[in-house]
């Protein structure tokens, strides 16, 4: 699905070659500031290798309209922005932005438990806690449906058994509708547990290493 | 209507009575501003003084290119005045956007003004042209001044949130679209409150001076009318330009933050 050919990213990151498969758990491993998000955000179209090629379905992604990539292949910060408003805009605010149908309350809530978040959809979201707000985040993304996911650190703000929960809920999620997640983690053993895949950085170089 | 009352040479001086007593109060209070008191008054005088001669030469020998020239000038004051404010703030792109906005935002303005509800004849008419470009300008200047600040702090202060919308599938425009808004209401609000305020609060400066000078306080009120709908369709014009065209400098063509 994703082939990175000779990426260098300024002089913090190169991924000399890697293949990410469609349909699988590929997870991210590294230090802090390794160049974990940095690979993401080459994913998402943030930013743009300064030197190489990535290619999603044989594509270069610099020929790929970037928002239409975007909507496709959909990201979740490891810092959660909230948008002015309450827990029901934030649910909305991806599908608003694309302008795609929106859906009923009972959804929305459907959405909400499923992330583990038991706010009503009034409350205003400044009066959210960091975790709270990060579950929020992550409801705002799973909405959106889209075929691939890369979530930077889910679960880095939520205590450990909301965070094993969460993190089996999106690994069921993408397995039962066969689509691609790539997971950012500082965890070898979340890694281990849930990936089909592992990458790991390590000296500013990403390369495949066996699971 | 009586004919206006000439001031003479003295008549002027005395009102620099205004200059005297202030610069007693601050010397007395210690507020070291006196230098910059006498500079601006002297100043003010000399530059009006200059003016003054230089339109009754225009005004005795009209000619387009004179009338043209001037325009351009004020244009190129006006950008270069918004430049210096943000000195060190400003990528080329946003540069040319204001550059284009103030420049085509007040002559369209300016020419719709003067040539269709005005109707001078000639169309170079400096008696015309030159005070009512001052207008547009200046109050265009000011409103891009406003716009371009708002603009600028809105995408320091909302990075994060402009970020995010993008990462979830937002087109740019759509990206910006509150900051767009609020920077368009910081531009305009203080035409929108002169427009409210105009006769109860204060007459303006060009009735009272049509009035000074002899004029119905009828025709000049419909003059200022005229004017504030001029200015107002100017500034909204430039700051509308800006805006459209502005926020696009702040992203590359794969609709990155730069």
């Amino acid at each position: 699905m994703f082939r990175f050919d000779s990426v260098t990213f300024l002089d913090i990151l190169r991924v000399p070659s890697l293949m990410i498969g469609g349909g699988r758990v590929t997870s991210l491993l590294g230090a802090s500031g390794s160049g974990k998000t940095t690979i993401l955000r080459m994913l998402n179209k943030m930013v743009s290798p300064t030197a190489g090629e990535i290619l999603y379905h044989d594509r270069p992604l610099r020929e790929i309209d970037s928002v239409l990539h975007r909507r496709e292949v959909c990201m979740l910060s490891q810092t959660p922005v909230m948008f002015e408003g309450n827990v029901r805009d934030n649910l909305l605010a991806g599908l608003l932005f694309r302008k795609a149908p929106l859906p009923e309350d009972t959804v929305l809530s459907e959405t909400l438990d499923r992330v583990h978040l038991n706010k009503p959809l009034s409350e205003p979201v400044d009066k959210l806690s960091g975790g709270e707000k990060q579950r929020l985040a992550l409801g705002r993304v799973l909405l959106l449906d889209a075929p691939v996911y890369l979530l930077d650190e889910p679960s880095s703000s939520l205590d450990e058994n909301t965070a094993v929960a969460v993190i089996e809920m999106i690994a069921s999620c993408v397995r039962e509708k066969g689509k691609t997640l790539v997971l950012v983690t500082h965890s070898a053993a979340v890694a281990e547990k849930y990936s089909d895949d592992i990458v790991e950085i390590r000296n500013k170089v990403a390369e495949r290493r066996s699971v | 209507m009586n004919g206006i009352r000439e001031l003479t040479i003295v008549q002027v001086a005395l009102a620099y009575v205004f200059v005297l007593v202030v610069l007693a109060i601050v010397r007395a209070r210690g507020i070291r501003r006196e230098k910059e008191i006498l500079l601006a008054s002297i100043r003010m005088t000399l530059q009006l003084v200059l003016v003054g001669y230089l339109l009754v030469y225009i005004f005795e020998n009209p000619h387009p290119l004179i009338t043209v020239g001037i325009i351009l000038l004020m244009e190129a004051f006006a950008v270069f005045t918004v430049f210096r404010k943000f000195k060190g703030k400003l990528s080329g792109g946003l540069k040319r956007v204001i550059a284009l906005a103030i420049c085509s935002g007040t002559i369209l303005c300016l020419l719709y003004f003067l040539l269709v509800v005005v109707r001078i004849a000639p169309w170079y008419d400096p008696q015309y042209f030159i005070p009512i470009a001052g207008m547009l300008v200046g109050n265009s200047m000011t409103g891009i001044s406003l716009g371009v600040k708002s603009l600028l702090e809105g995408m320091t202060v909302r990075k994060a949130s402009v970020e995010e919308a993008l990462i979830l599938g937002a087109e740019p425009r759509e990206a910006v679209r509150e900051i767009i808004n609020s920077t368009f209401d910081a531009a305009i609000m203080p035409t929108i409150n002169s427009m409210l305020g105009m006769g109860i609060v204060f007459l303006p400066g060009m009735m009272t001076g049509q009035i000074l000078s002899g004029t119905l306080p009828t025709t000049a009120i419909a003059y200022q009318i005229a004017i504030m709908f001029g200015i107002f369709g100017s500034v909204s014009l430039c700051v509308i330009l800006l805006l459209q065209l502005g926020y696009r400098t702040f992203f590359n063509k794969e609709h990155q933050l730069r």
